[in-house]
């Protein structure tokens, strides 16, 4: 247990320690609340479809989160560079427990940023349907945190070098953030989307944090929530795995 | 001659290692020259390789090496770049499986009881395996956790060894702005944080100063008396391997090609140093290391690092 907490600390405090990483992973969440909220927020509400802002902010922060926690889950191919994974891979730890104290820790890293982006978009001026809705949003968060580390160690676990990361962000990440439903609505949407709208983890994240901070849900919450706790799961069951079977 | 062996846990030797004092000596005292050979016929190796056989792909890294490691032992392990190595270390610390042969350290088999085998070793890398984002007082207390030492030890040890090492000054600098040298001492103390029964320690001293190389092995010496601990090292160093090892063994081309202490080999040689003997052995040729892309990138990252 002490060495999860261990590791745990470990990306905890590495996230704390680098605030220009910090700031800098604000920057596409900002723009796009920014420019996509405002600069689309009146056809969006000319379509009847009430305040953008209001409907985009909980799927940013889904996106900020998705990005945040694949990619300290990815992190593992640093460690991998720089060697520290040999020395955590030659201890007398179960991969398992290294494996869990990574995962979770990469996932409070995201929901940190997650929180952060929550500030912002209270500035921008979205506002949750109440106070009281906040504590729950957390735990969504959270949940989809853990997905999404989960889904980062495998990859990491997985790529033996960093060349691999463009063609994980451009044919798993980006079209997990475009297909959650962060962006646009999930009704009415051609066959072929509406399947895989509904293959994708995100969107179900998206629509628990909006039904929760907001009241607009497309899903039952207990479907989002069903959901979420499958795929946390499934992918963490196959990211011990993964990471049990990686060779330094 | 009595032998303790540290068990994890058994935190007395621990201590016993931390009162004994050349431990905070200067450069010119440490223990005895070539210190006796531990004569230890009755007990068996803690080591035993047996054919031992590595092949990647084409490339035949190790090819039928056998040789018994004694307890309480300093064994060095010499030979040119690319002859097998830190492939025979990997394979013994369970970072690889073998190919043929058996393994076997304490009794236990590298291949299937790798928990087992892990509890019972430490190992200092021969390529950077730190923690860049960590502190070096982090680093030591990660490796503290991962192995099980109790809180108050691990930051006893902690200290002494940051102090043993001259680094106590740098305790909370995060390791990215240490030099090549202060990093290299960092991941050795830390591989001395936990007391193992057998320390790998993969060409240790590389890029080092002879203070530090001195400090160093004279703290290697201390572990290796007071507490047993056996010792598996490489080096290039041929003085090295003779002011600490208790017997050598030379491969090369993936095997072994000699094996014994250092006067045996000056005396089958016929040579006066063990570098003459060890260029006797293996010739005058320099080697190519067969790496892939990737290591010799990092062999280059490392040198520019080290400038």
């Amino acid at each position: 247990m002490s060495v999860v907490f261990a590791l745990w600390m470990r990306e905890v405090r590495k996230y704390f320690r680098s605030p220009a990483q910090m700031i800098g992973t604000l920057g596409s969440p900002v723009m796009y609340l920014g420019v996509l909220g405002f600069g689309l927020g009146r056809i969006f509400e000319r379509a009847g479809e009430g305040s953008y802002l209001q409907f985009i902010a909980p799927g940013i922060i889904g996106m900020t989160i998705l990005f945040t926690s694949t990619f300290s889950g990815m992190a593992l191919l640093w460690d991998r560079q720089f060697g520290f994974l040999k020395e955590t891979m030659v201890a007398p730890v179960p991969r398992l427990t290294i494996m869990v104290g990574r995962t979770v820790g990469g996932a409070t890293v995201a929901l940190f940023q997650g929180l952060l982006v929550f500030g912002i978009s209270l500035l921008a001026g979205f506002r949750p349907a109440h106070v009281l809705v906040v504590p729950t949003a957390i735990l969504v968060m959270a949940l989809v945190a853990l997905v999404f580390s989960a889904m980062g160690t495998i990859i990491g676990s997985s790529l033996k070098e960093m060349q691999g990361f463009q063609i994980i962000m451009n044919f798993l990440v980006m079209p997990i953030f475009f297909l959650s439903g962060a962006l646009y609505p999930l009704n009415n949407l051609p066959a072929a989307l509406t399947v895989l709208t509904r293959l994708d983890p995100l969107s179900y994240g998206v629509d628990a944090l909006r039904g929760v901070l907001t009241g607009r849900m497309h899903f039952p919450l207990a479907l989002n929530i069903l959901a979420l706790v499958v795929a946390a799961s499934v992918l963490m069951v196959l990211g011990a795995w993964r990471f049990s079977k990686i060779e330094v | 001659m009595i032998l303790r062996h540290a068990e994890l846990g058994e935190w007395r030797s621990v201590r016993r290692a931390l009162d004994f004092p050349s431990f905070y000596s200067g450069p010119s005292v440490g223990v005895p020259h070539n210190a006796a050979i531990p004569s230890m016929d009755d007990t068996p190796p803690i080591i035993r390789v047996e054919h031992l056989v590595k092949q990647f792909g084409e490339v035949t890294a190790v090819n039928d090496v056998s040789f018994d490691v004694r307890r309480g032992e300093i064994f060095a392990f010499l030979g040119p770049n690319g002859a097998g190595k830190t492939t025979t270390i990997r394979m013994l610390t369970t970072l690889l499986p073998p190919t043929g042969g058996t393994l076997e350290l304490d009794g236990l088999d590298p291949v299937h009881q790798q928990n087992a085998v892990r509890r019972r070793i430490g190992v200092v890398f021969q390529d950077p395996s730190l923690d860049q984002d960590l502190t070096a007082w982090e680093n030591l207390d990660l490796h503290g956790v991962l192995y099980g030492v109790p809180r108050t030890e691990r930051h006893a040890r902690a200290d002494r060894l940051l102090e043993l090492f001259e680094l106590a000054d740098r305790r909370n600098s995060v390791v990215k702005t240490f030099s090549g040298g202060m990093r290299r001492r960092l991941e050795i103390a830390r591989g001395l944080l936990h007391t193992p029964r057998v320390l790998f320690l993969d060409e240790p001293t590389l890029g080092l100063d002879p203070q530090s190389r001195n400090q160093m092995w004279t703290h290697v010496q201390n572990l290796n008396q007071t507490d047993g601990v056996t010792v598996f090292l490489t080096t290039h160093y041929m003085d090295e391997a003779d002011r600490v090892a208790h017997r050598i063994a030379i491969i090369d081309h993936g095997r072994i090609v000699a094996i014994g202490s250092s006067a045996e080999l000056k005396e089958r040689t016929n040579t006066q140093s063990l570098e003459a003997a060890y260029l006797a052995l293996t010739g005058t040729d320099i080697r190519d290391e067969f790496a892939g892309a990737t290591d010799r990138m990092r062999q280059a990252a490392q040198m520019w690092r080290r400038r």
